[in-house]
């Protein structure tokens, strides 16, 4: 394999063949700084757990806790009692639904409100004002609205969303350069050749922009949101595991939310930069 | 001697584009203020015209005015007698900083052009004027590039290519060698002289270049200092076509020319 390698470095050109080394440096460097930082992590974790600084269960006990939960991500027991693959699924199911509704309506108001200066200024401070409510804080109101724990969730996490994305479309509308709308006004484009050659390629970078902090507000709102719905779902699952001081399944439920919340800030940015119209 | 005050427009039948009594003013916390006053120019058909003044003293403003991006706040500007409303493809106006979209090729940016304003010609009628005009401007080889991907100088070629893929009876000219080096800026004025004359076309342009001025036009519009700039002067530029720019700058008279408007720009 090693012997097949360099011979293929010997016949591509020198200049590939630097890239191509730069290419397997860097992962190499990353990889192992990234092993070294997780390491000392869990090692001061399992020091600290120890000596007794904090009454947690160490890392190799939470790994021995927990061995059937991991290797059995889609465990089907009874009622709540699934594997959680299926409980990361759910929530994802909720945020997707969420998410999505919040994408299509926020992305569409944006481009509304940031085309026009007085509709603009009229929805402006209500932007500002519900903006900084915190996602939790919609729960009550959503379940008086929505009589139902499904819907309900899935409303907070479209209200949790839809800010990011708004505001950031009506910024990425304002701010197309006054010299592409005067070209446009001068070639007397029609509105479809105007909506698809001027305001979509010019808000693109900022609507995934809202995008993404729309998703990553979904996902913190979602795990906070089904503690108190409850149901099957990664946010219940850690409430249900404090509850019968499952100290372990928690920290490895805290590990899925993080993972699956990595996953999902790096899907949006990788399909808003298959999207953005590369100006580089 | 060669100079003239033209400030009443004169009523021939060549007169194509009319700027007429033109003012412009705007409305600020401190009062209104004026930007132009009372502005006549009268530009004939196939003419060369530059305008030329100090940074600030409503050159652009009057541009935008005839482009139609802006309404005078009194007077009228026609086109063939029909008065000027709103952007149109018959003057068309290259922009200092290109304006071009950084998300189409050049090829892609002349086609969006001709599309727009050719909406029922048939497509391979469309693809051979932008075609047409990229060779025009020797970008042939750089039509699938974006602008990002072009240097200033061919950027502003594809501009000029857009302007003209349209047939502007006007092109208007905001400073658009302002931003480009001495050599690329020599180069593509001769380009556009060689394009102006072989299309007819009428050239309104701006420009704080005195030898740029002297050497493309036949008229040199000089404005006075703003706030309320007027037009100070009007020189004819005598000199016969096609101008050779070595000889131009050591003939005698042209250096007349450059102090007379050095004098009017920079002098008492």
């Amino acid at each position: 394999m090693a012997k097949s390698d360099s011979i293929f470095l010997q016949l591509v050109s020198k200049r590939q063949s630097r890239w191509l080394k730069r290419l397997q440096d860097l992962p190499l460097r990353k990889v192992v700084a990234g092993s070294v930082g997780a390491f000392c992590f869990l090692a001061v974790w399992q020091l600290v757990c120890m000596v007794g600084l904090l009454k947690l269960p160490t890392p190799i006990r939470v790994i021995s806790d927990t061995w059937e939960l991991i290797i059995n991500p889609f465990y089907r027991g009874s009622g709540n009692d699934v594997g959680l693959g299926w409980q990361i699924l759910s929530s994802l199911r909720r945020v997707a639904i969420g998410f999505s509704l919040a994408a299509m309506i926020g992305v569409g108001l944006g481009m509304v409100i940031g085309s026009s200066r007085l509709l603009y200024e009229a929805v402006d401070p209500i932007l500002q004002v519900l903006r900084p409510v915190p996602p939790l804080a919609w729960l009550p109101i959503s379940l008086a609205a929505m009589r139902d724990n499904e819907p309900a969730a899935i409303f907070v996490i479209f209200i949790t969303a839809i800010w990011p994305i708004i505001i950031n479309t009506i910024v990425g509308v304002q701010q197309i350069p006054q010299d592409y709308k005067n070209v446009a006004r001068m070639l007397r484009l029609s509105r479809k050749d105007y909506f698809f050659n001027v305001l979509v390629p010019a808000t693109v970078p900022y609507v995934f922009t809202g995008l993404r902090i729309g998703i990553g507000l979904s996902w913190l709102a979602i795990v906070a949101a089904e503690m108190l719905i409850g149901g099957v779902g990664i946010g219940f699952f850690i409430w249900d595991a404090w509850n019968s001081s499952l100290i372990s399944e928690i920290i490895v439920a805290l590990i899925y939310v993080g993972l699956v919340g990595l996953v999902l800030d790096r899907s949006v940015a990788f399909v808003g930069r298959l999207l953005s119209p590369g100006d580089e | 001697m060669e100079t003239l005050y033209s400030l009443e427009p004169s009523l021939t039948a060549t007169n194509h584009l009319r700027i007429d009594g033109v003012s412009k003013s705007y409305f600020t916390p401190k009062g209104i203020h004026v930007v132009l006053e009372d502005i006549n120019l009268s530009v004939q058909n196939g003419e060369f015209v530059c305008i030329i003044g100090h940074s600030g003293c409503g050159k652009s403003t009057l541009l935008n005015m005839v482009a139609g991006f802006t309404r005078p706040s009194c007077g009228e500007i026609s086109l063939y007698g029909v008065p000027i409303r709103r952007p149109g493809p018959e003057r068309m106006m290259v922009f200092q900083n290109y304006a071009l979209l950084p998300w189409l090729t050049a090829y892609q940016n002349i086609e969006l052009a001709v599309k727009s304003v050719y909406p029922h010609k048939p497509s391979h009628w469309r693809r051979q004027v932008v075609e047409e005009h990229l060779e025009l401007v020797g970008l042939t080889e750089a039509a699938h590039k974006r602008p990002a991907q072009l240097s200033g100088g061919m950027k502003q070629r594809v501009a000029i290519a857009r302007a003209l893929a349209v047939c502007p009876e006007v092109l208007l000219l905001d400073e658009p060698f302002g931003a480009l080096d001495a050599i690329t800026k020599e180069e593509l004025q001769d380009e556009l002289l060689k394009i102006w004359q072989n299309h007819k076309l009428t050239v309104l342009m701006i420009t704080h270049d005195i030898d740029e001025a002297l050497y493309l036009a036949d008229r040199v519009v000089m404005m006075t200092n703003g706030p309320a700039a007027r037009i100070g002067e009007i020189l004819e530029v005598p000199f016969p076509r096609p101008r050779m720019r070595a000889q131009l700058f050591e003939n005698p008279q042209y250096c007349r020319l450059r102090n007379r408007v050095m004098d009017f720009l920079y002098g008492g």
